[in-house]
């Protein structure tokens, strides 16, 4: 028997309340993920990823969302039944975020040092000096140059690598059990999202951090995740090991995606093959929680079958599972 | 080029903490800093001024109407022949300290409601802001000599009259400064790091809300010091406490013979008014981050 998995996600559905009704914008989804693994979730904006996230922190939009039904299990607690007290003790401390946007998730009136410590103080128990020598060996940790002096510095006078840095510095503080990192460099250069990334992976083998790395970049799980779940209008469509999915994607979402990816090494050589695109676009929420295959309208090769019934996750060898019908003649 | 071999430090300028920054633009506003002068003269004048003068404001010194500058009274006597520069000396300690009172009282619930409001909407915000709007649109004026016919001419009462009249600008200017910030990241992020409403509302959302507050506050002192006069004028105020709005009440009767006994209150409340509304025109620019660029 392998360990209990340190977050555990089962049947989990949230609904919104829309104009035109209820529905479900996460639809029967199920994943785990074990200490120090990293999991990846991708697929295109309003598939479902950022509210997996918000669920799992118990910060599902109140009053238009709610989980309906399902469960969060961190460490064996179910984080869907517990009260809003033990829930704020859980944020930050067993939980935590980094935000996409590091220029606007940071408080402009703190300093960074002020920030860090004070989610130590409100966690840890930890005084005031204890909290700001702690909040500055985190900011080295992340790699600030000069963390005494920088610790003192208000965000607008840092570029957006270091606020980022800083978010992160934030999030591990109190050496969370669980990370979510919702697409955390994509406000960010280039040049500076390979060494956040760097940090990412340095961090989490040092602290054991279970890491659920949002994105929609493909490139970005080869590079980061051992899993990764493939998400589409509120439902898991592929769940697997990385270098399996992307080898034999057995969802033709997933192929799409992986086909959006330039490969570096070809264009370099050979002559430049055509990069594809994934046709169409995420049906209207509308549309969500339909007895159905939701990805019909942009798939090749869907049948009247597609159309008619909601495809059931199935097994492809160990730990790859796809919820489409024709997932044996995807690759 | 020995730039690659060494790289040079992101920060190139260093930039400087938001308060030196908010302090020269402030600087560079004449006419903010012109009413600063006055405003802390006045101020220092209402502290040591009738100390260091020495003279009764309510004893008879000589005789009634003595014109200004004659018998040695710089401003003159007014109709009981008491000195009128002791009484505006005196006045000052009044009036700015309703002022600031009234101020502070209506800062601190404006704040409440327009927080509680702006952070919670939906029902809580439907019923506080109808509370603020009824306090809105009754009659300022009559509302407040309506209380201090019923409480008293007391200062206390006088202050909370003026208090409750003016936080409505307040609690709207906090609502809508919640609304907008809210919604921002940082305040997503605090939530997800385990702050509870609280906290939210007073360290995260409050500290940002604050400049367009100070600015109204700054120049609801000066509204409070002419609401003051307004209800002293009309002689709702405590006949023995000398405010500039009581001495240019007590006077009105005799301005045809004496008019100086009205005029030089009047410009007292004139130039500190206006100073401090160039004061709070000052701090607007000077907090505004959208003029700040300029």
């Amino acid at each position: 028997m392998p360990p209990d998995p340190i977050l555990e996600v089962k049947g989990l559905r949230v609904e919104l309340s829309t104009r035109s009704g209820t529905v479900p914008v996460l639809d029967d989804l199920s994943f785990s993920i074990d200490a120090g693994e990293t999991l990846a979730f991708v697929g295109e904006s309003g598939c479902g990823k950022s509210m997996t996230a918000l669920a799992v922190m118990g910060l599902v939009p109140h009053p238009i969302g709610r989980i309906a039904s399902g469960s969060i299990r961190l460490a064996g607690e179910d984080l869907t039944r517990v009260p809003e007290k033990r829930m704020r003790a859980v944020r930050g401390n067993d939980v935590s975020m980094i935000f996409q946007e590091p220029m606007t998730a940071l408080n402009p009136v703190y300093t960074a040092g002020e920030q860090i410590a004070e989610s130590l103080r409100r966690h840890q128990d930890m005084g005031r000096r204890a909290a700001w020598e702690h909040a500055i060996e985190m900011l080295a940790a992340v790699g600030i140059p000069d963390p005494r002096g920088r610790a003192s510095a208000y965000p607008h006078q840092m570029s957006g690598g270091q606020r980022q840095r800083v978010m992160i510095a934030m999030a591990l503080a109190c050496r969370p059990k669980v990370l979510i990192a919702d697409e955390p460099t994509t406000a960010l250069d280039v040049t500076v999202q390979a060494q956040i990334f760097e940090l990412l992976k340095d961090l989490r083998r040092e602290t054991g951090t279970a890491l659920i790395l949002i994105t929609h970049d493909m490139g970005v799980v080869a590079e980061m995740a051992e899993r990764m779940i493939v998400m589409y209008a509120g439902r898991k469509v592929e769940d697997g090991m990385v270098t399996d999915v992307i080898a034999e994607p057995k969802h033709p979402y997933t192929r799409g995606l992986i086909s959006c990816v330039p490969h570096l090494a070809e264009v370099l050589t050979e002559e430049r093959p055509d990069l594809t695109e994934v046709p169409g676009v995420v049906p209207p929420l509308t549309q969500f929680g339909r007895d159905m295959c939701l990805f019909s309208s942009r798939c090749p090769l869907a049948d009247d079958k597609c159309w008619e019934e909601r495809p059931p996750e199935r097994r492809f060898g160990a730990g790859h599972v796809a919820a489409c019908w024709h997932a044996e003649e995807v690759s | 080029m020995t730039d690659f071999a060494t790289p040079v430090p992101p920060e190139i300028e260093q930039p400087r903490a938001p308060l030196a920054e908010t302090t020269e633009m402030f600087l560079h506003n004449h006419a903010a800093v012109a009413g600063l002068i006055v405003l802390v003269l006045v101020v220092l004048a209402a502290i040591f001024g009738p100390s260091l003068y020495g003279v009764d404001p309510y004893e008879m010194v000589w005789a009634p109407f003595t014109p200004p500058g004659s018998e040695g009274y710089l401003l003159g006597t007014d109709y009981l022949g008491r000195d009128l520069l002791a009484g505006i000396l005196a006045g000052a300690r009044v009036s700015l300290t309703i002022g600031m009172a009234a101020a502070i009282m209506s800062v601190f619930i404006g704040i409440t409601i327009g927080a509680v409001a702006g952070f919670f909407r939906g029902w809580v915000e439907e019923v506080l802001m109808r509370v603020t709007e009824f306090f809105q649109v009754l009659p300022t004026l009559l509302f407040s000599m309506v209380i201090v016919s019923l409480f008293g001419a007391s200062l206390p009462v006088i202050t909370v009259a003026i208090g409750l009249v003016s936080w409505t600008a307040v609690a709207r200017i906090t609502r809508a400064e919640f609304m907008r910030i809210r919604e921002l990241e940082y305040v997503m992020a605090a939530r997800a790091s385990g702050a509870g409403n609280f906290k939210l509302i007073f360290r995260v959302v409050l500290p940002n809300a604050l400049p367009p507050i100070i600015v109204q506050a700054a120049l609801m002192v000066g509204t409070a010091i002419l609401f003051e006069a307004g209800l002293s004028f009309l002689g709702l105020t405590d006949p023995n406490v000398v405010s500039w709005g009581q001495i240019i009440g007590s006077n009105r009767p005799y301005i045809l013979d004496a008019n100086y006994t009205v005029t030089l209150p009047g410009l007292a409340i004139f130039v500190t008014v206006l100073a401090i509304s160039l004061v709070g025109d000052g701090l607007n620019d000077a907090l505004n981050p959208r003029l700040r660029a300029r």
